[in-house]
């Protein structure tokens, strides 16, 4: 385990009824980096994104993020200890305004509870004041301006992605998992998507995860890749390596014939 | 069963007030204090029922309208607050102005504990519990054992007082005007509250759990504390309703006062603060309106009003307003 490891991952195994959905699983991802984690269709990505939230508990193995154990945490302190995320298949508070949507984002960092809010004291203005200011900052970031204050429902899905990210960066994560952020985007999309990612770990000082079917994507922005197939890792390195193992290879060839 | 809004209206959660809004807030609280002294008794006792009947509704709203939580059971806890203000003013003798924050205590703790079963059912099974609740609640208020503090199957009269400082107003008179003072503050720390990053959380929380809980909200702890703040509302409302009927008995308290309830958020507006006035206006003076049309199908009539209601205004009335203010404004805009 290198000293600037940020995540390290030894051993986690995911069984759902019958199906082995990650099977010891072991990899780090160091801090700053972008790492790249690809796979056909049921790999296991978005489960090991849903063990980093939380989410689900593996059978065995553990996770430690900046050395600490991650497994006995509960789901709603991941937040607040950096971790951010995005989901595969849009989650977002479909009534909400995009702007509320940050807001929840940045909930992990609200110190507010019920009294203080339903007597609105001075500490609460102040917090929403500061909020307020910070979510300006991730709409003007996003290019969410024309839509801050319209229902989520009604955006489009490239935006909705978009928003999705934001409320994400709200968290103000120090490990951000991108779960296929380029899903349902057209070519120009993607580019604007990849110049993005690689901005805001530059801007934001993050490492992120980043889980994509698109390889153009991943293999221009990640300075590492790791490779997972029912549920083992075949692969792990630079995006070159990885691009020509030949297991990866065998992967993507075998699914989609 | 989660109530949605259908279309989905931006921002339920209120906002800062337009100047004409709060020109109309304050107007409205105007006319709401000259009321009693232009009135007959009747209508009076009428109007502070609205005013009792907002509160429970607001405490309704934000359990299941914003919170996403549905509950067949609140004359549970509209009658837990009646009885406390009854109990304590006969057996402990205590001013009734004290018993009002005691009964929102007592039913912030009986809403909390009953939200600690209710975390672990959803939609339609955590209805059913609080309709359990509510077809329970006349028969536990019968309860042998409690009998000497009850006043058991008989209930209990609950006594008329002066009015303060030697106002020279009638009792009734002033019991309107000291509700109308509660339901304002508790209407102004619930406006305060959704706003707020709490309004914001509990939001969150029924419109996706999951994504709630991944940015780092306490799912179980921000249901618990709704469902004890909701129950506080309905309860303070109970308080309240017990010093105006002068009597409290377990048949007040029966299955038809909580679907009433249910029946009162959901036309006034669900997820919405003035909501909670509409449907209070529509659950005391509809039933009545109903039975001046027919004495013999009464609750036929009422069941029609509420189809209609909810056929045109499928947002309830707040919803329905807020369509046609918005269409004025752009109307008057372009
Ligand atoms: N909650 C669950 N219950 C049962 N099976 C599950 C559950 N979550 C995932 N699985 C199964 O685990 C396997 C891995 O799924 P996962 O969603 O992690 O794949 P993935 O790599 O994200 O795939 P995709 O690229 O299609 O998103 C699949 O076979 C899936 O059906
Ligand atoms: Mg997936």
């Amino acid at each position: 385990m290198s000293s600037d490891s940020l995540l390290s991952i030894r051993d986690v195994s995911v069984r759902f009824a019958g199906i082995v959905a990650l099977d010891g699983v072991s990899f780090d991802v160091a801090r700053g980096d972008i790492c790249g984690l690809i796979g056909p269709n049921g790999a296991g990505k978005t489960t090991l994104f849903n063990c980093l939230s939380r989410l689900y508990t593996p059978a065995a193995g553990t996770i430690a993020f900046e050395g600490a154990p991650l497994l006995g945490v509960a789901a709603h302190k991941i937040a607040q200890l950096g971790i951010g995320r995005t989901f595969q298949n849009l989650a977002l508070f479909r009534t909400m305004t995009v702007r509320q949507n940050i807001l929840v984002g940045a909930h992990a960092h609200t110190k507010a509870n019920f009294v203080s809010d339903a007597l609105r004291l001075p500490s609460v203005r102040a917090e929403e004041a500061r909020l307020a200011g910070e979510a300006d900052e991730l709409i003007a970031l996003l290019d969410l301006g024309g839509v801050a204050d319209v229902a989520v429902d009604s955006l489009t899905f490239a935006t909705k992605k978009r928003v999705e990210l934001a409320r994400a960066l709200a968290g103000k994560p120090k490990l951000l998992l991108l779960d296929e952020p380029a899903g349902g985007l057209n070519h120009d999309e993607v580019e604007q998507l990849r110049t993005l990612i690689g901005a805001i770990r530059d801007r934001l000082k993050l490492t992120v995860l980043l889980v994509e079917h698109h390889m153009n994507l991943v293999m221009r922005v990640s300075d590492k890749v790791v490779a997972l197939d029912f549920g083992r890792k075949i692969a792990d390195g630079t995006p070159c390596v990885v691009q020509n193992d030949p297991d990866v290879i065998r992967a993507y060839l075998g699914t989609a014939a | 069963m989660t109530v949605r809004t259908e279309p989905v209206m931006a921002a339920a959660l209120p906002k800062a007030w337009s100047a004409w809004q709060a020109t109309g807030v304050v107007a409205l609280l105007v006319i709401a204090v000259i009321v009693p002294f232009a009135v007959s008794s009747f209508h009076l006792l009428q109007l502070t029922m609205v005013v009792i009947y907002a509160i429970a509704l607001l405490g309704l709203n934000i359990l299941t309208g914003y919170n996403g939580q549905i509950s067949l059971g609140h004359g549970a806890f509209y009658a837990v607050g009646a009885y406390t203000m009854a109990i304590l003013i006969e057996r402990a003798g205590m001013p009734y102005w004290s018993i009002v924050p005691v009964a929102g205590i007592v039913c912030f703790i009986v809403g909390f504990l009953f939200g600690l079963p209710a975390l672990r059912l959803e939609g339609h099974y955590l209805a059913l519990s609080t309709f359990a609740l509510a077809v329970a609640t006349p028969q536990l208020l019968k309860f042998h054992a409690l009998e000497k503090w009850t006043g058991g199957v008989q209930g209990t009269f609950v006594p008329g007082f002066a009015a303060p400082l030697g106002l020279p107003l009638a009792w009734d008179q002033w019991l309107y005007l000291f509700s109308l003072g509660i339901a304002a503050a508790l209407f102004f720390f619930a406006w305060n509250l959704l706003r707020g990053s709490t309004g914001i959380a509990i939001t969150a929380i029924r419109d996706h759990p999951i994504a709630a809980k991944t940015m780092g909200i306490n799912i179980s702890l921000y249901k618990l504390l709704t469902f004890g703040v909701s129950a506080m509302y309905t309860g303070i409302a109970g308080a309240l309703g017990a010093l105006v009927a002068q009597f409290v008995s377990p048949d007040s308290f029966t299955i038809f006062l909580s679907l009433s309830l249910l029946v009162g958020a959901v036309i006034g507006g669900v997820a919405s603060i003035f909501g909670a006035i509409f449907g209070a206006l529509f659950i005391q003076f509809v039933p009545n309106f109903a039975d001046q049309i027919s004495k013999a199908v009464t609750w036929a009539v009422y069941g029609l009003f509420m189809i209609t209601f909810m056929y045109l205004m499928p947002n309830g009335i707040a919803g329905f307003l807020k369509v046609i203010g918005e269409r004025l404004r752009r109307r008057r805009n372009s």
